[in-house]
């Protein structure tokens, strides 16, 4: 065996290949549309050089139920529901910019205990959305105990909507004029609790395992850096804009219901990289916890929904007494209320960035067109420039700190 | 403005800049419901977007969404293609609107944001208008294969096709769309107000003579009358319920018939039962 080795020692042979001569062609891998790092059906072509990400293609549109024009064919209250099961991680925040644009339509006035509530939930809902978006970036990057302890914080917030509404996901708790129902104090006084004790704990618990590891920097610090002008460029919004150092944000500089009475930071990136975009998100859960806990000290008594009853349907104790209030309950949820022509767009700063909705009315009782402005359109398109030149095991990182649900992406 | 949307900066002078800085090709400018809408010449759409963009006290930097609508009743140029745009200096939001068909296709804009590309690509794939130098108008959001732009207002709301999982061909199949239930469409116009649906007895407006119509009639023109009425309506058949066979007793449906078979039912040897 020895004496044949030796032979054959520095023999060559035109056919064998030697390093450096293989010609590695690129080569094509499909990613999802079932993987776990997908975060729903999302399909990437991606085209490889090695390990090296040359080109990435993202079909979306596998969750794609036809919402908008579902809604074209429902009265305003009949399309209300539809926007909780566009992103099912935030729900409430969806319900907002709708009712906004009705009520900008109808020139309708909210009462201010309503508006209260409404950020009050809007920003508990950005708590329960970021929970599971932190949660979930640090699995795709390799933790599991973050994500378990922060998913008890978002059980506990789905507790509370279910308190508040009946449902744990798919409230429909904002309703044009204000909102649905008033809440129990008691429910006001247990989330003013779990702010103080077990919100906290929890949370930095969490945290305090993945901010200064060394692992979790080493898979997230310059990971798909994107600089200011190309932040503006492909049209970011929320956290992925403020991760790239511009404070936008829409709460702030757009206040919308109570937020121009609340006190609150905006927290920016400095390098605008995906370790950027998920501390931008961790410093937003406390902010929103602030915000809440100031709307619970300030918010006043009072009506929870518009008195105009064209438009607000009336309670049903009203009902049992008063014969105009059974005749607007029977045409509110029969014929619905008509909004005058016209057409609104309003963005809210929802937790992934700008939620907007573009919404053409022309008289009647039915949406004459509602386009939805999904946050993850841009921040997904965007995957393409971020990925470049980055390793395979890089696209999960990437894909975490744009915080994509793809109800709201393919609508 | 009473109701709590989002407060942006002031519209005074948006117009007024917006009209030096585009001339002629801009056709109309509405400040309507507290939003500034410009309705712009759609062959010089990228020049209009860059002035938009550039010139101080304009500055709309980002495109924020870009929206089609269908207006089938304008006849010409049927779809409305709707820009949203961003002003991050100046804190306002404007919109532009173009006009088109299914023909004429509209500049793209992804030369200035690239942000378009997606946004394009959804309105050419819900309406079917093309966008001119957009490098990579597929569809986006359908089904790969699919046909038809669903957004328009004349494609029905359940679409054509539907799908399901074939075990006899062990793959998805595509078959024509069947309602278990008609579709139901409510119409909720007011009767005072030009509808234009039929009451019950509204049709008995359109008989040439009624009895005890205005002009006083004669003894005879009543009884002619009465021959063309009766002789109208079918002879009324007397319900009698004396045998089996009238009440319908003992069958399933009176007009029951052989359900079809279903392909994917595979009958197994003991015809349902387990031997």
């Amino acid at each position: 065996m020895s004496d044949y080795l030796e032979k054959l020692e520095g023999v060559t042979d035109a056919a064998d290949p030697t390093l450096g001569d293989i010609d590695i062609q690129n080569y094509t891998i499909n990613f999802g549309p079932q993987h776990p790092a997908a975060h729903g059906v999302l399909r990437l072509v991606l085209e490889l050089d090695g390990e090296i990400i040359e080109r990435v293609d993202p079909h979306i549109g596998l969750l794609h139920r036809g919402t908008e024009k579902l809604i074209e064919y429902k009265t305003y209250m009949q399309a209300l529901p539809y926007f909780d099961r566009l992103d099912y991680c935030s729900p409430l925040c969806m319900e907002h910019s709708y009712v906004l644009a009705v009520e900008k339509l109808l020139d309708l006035e909210v009462p201010i205990r309503a508006q209260y509530l409404r950020v009050f939930f809007a920003e508990l809902t950005r708590i329960s959305n970021h929970m599971l978006n932190l949660g979930s970036h640090v699995m795709d990057v390799g933790a599991m105990t973050p994500n378990l302890w922060l998913f008890e914080i978002r059980e506990d917030c789905l507790n509370f909507f279910e308190r508040a509404s009946g449902a744990r996901m798919h409230s429909a708790y904002f309703r044009p004029g204000g909102v649905h129902q008033d809440v129990p104090l008691k429910l006001l006084a247990d989330i003013g609790e779990w702010l103080d004790t077990r919100l906290p704990r929890l949370f930095e618990d969490a945290i305090s395992l993945v901010a200064d590891n060394r692992i979790f920097k080493q898979r997230n610090v310059d990971i798909a850096t994107v600089s200011r002008d190309d932040a503006i460029k492909w049209g970011f919004s929320g956290p992925m804009i403020r991760g790239s150092g511009i404070a936008w944000d829409l709460r702030k500089s757009q206040p919308y219901d109570a937020y121009a009475k609340m006190d609150f930071d905006v927290p920016v990136g400095t390098r605008g990289d995906c370790y950027d975009r998920f501390m931008v998100r961790v410093e937003e859960v406390r902010q929103s916890a602030r915000i809440m806990r100031q709307c619970l000290s300030e918010m006043p008594e009072g009506p929870i929904a518009s008195l105009d009853r064209k438009v607000v349907p009336p309670k049903r104790g009203e009902m049992k007494r008063s014969m105009e209030a059974l005749i607007h309950h029977f045409k509110l949820y029969t014929e619905g209320f008509h909004v005058p022509a016209g057409d609104v767009y309003v963005g809210t700063e929802s937790p992934k960035g700008e939620f907007g909705v573009y919404l053409v009315s022309d008289g009647t009782n039915k949406p004459y067109r509602c386009k939805i402005r999904p946050t993850a359109f841009s921040h997904l398109q965007a995957a393409d420039f971020m990925s470049k030149g980055h390793m395979l095991a890089d696209t999960t990182a990437i894909l975490g700190a744009m915080d994509i649900v793809f109800g709201e992406c393919d609508r | 403005m009473r109701a709590p949307a989002p407060a942006y900066a002031v519209n005074d002078g948006v117009i007024d800049a917006a009209t030096a800085a585009l001339g002629g090709k801009l056709d109309l400018a509405t400040e309507l419901v507290g939003e500034v809408a410009l309705h712009v010449v759609r062959d010089s759409l990228v020049e209009t977007m860059i002035a938009l963009r550039d010139t101080p006290g304009l500055e709309y930097q980002q495109l924020m969404e870009i929206a089609g609508v269908d207006y089938p009743d304008r006849g010409v140029e049927r779809f409305e293609v709707v820009y949203c745009l961003l002003s991050l200096t100046r804190n306002h939001r404007i919109r532009v609107h173009v006009r088109t068909d299914d023909a004429l296709p509209v500049p793209s804009v992804t030369g200035i944001w690239p942000v378009a590309g997606w946004l394009e690509r959804e309105v050419y794939d819900m309406y079917g208008v093309l966008f001119s130098g957009n490098p990579d108008l597929r569809r986006i959001l359908t089904d790969y294969g699919f046909r038809g732009h669903p957004q328009r207002k004349d494609f029905p709301l359940t679409g054509y096709v539907e799908l399901r999982y074939s075990e006899e061909a062990k793959r998805v199949v595509y078959e024509p769309v069947q309602l278990a239930q008609d579709f139901r469409n409510f119409d909720f116009m007011s009767p005072w107000e030009g509808a234009e649906y039929i009451l019950p007895g509204d049709e008995k407006a359109k008989l040439p003579e009624e009895k005890g119509a205005p002009t006083p009639l004669k003894a005879d023109e009543i009884q002619k009358a009465d021959a063309a009425q009766s002789a109208k309506a079918a002879p009324t058949e007397v319900k009698t319920t004396e045998t089996p066979a009238q009440t319908g007793a003992g069958k399933a449906e009176p007009d029951a018939t052989p359900k079809p078979q279903n392909p994917d039912v595979v009958p197994t040897p003991g015809k349902g039962q387990n031997l």
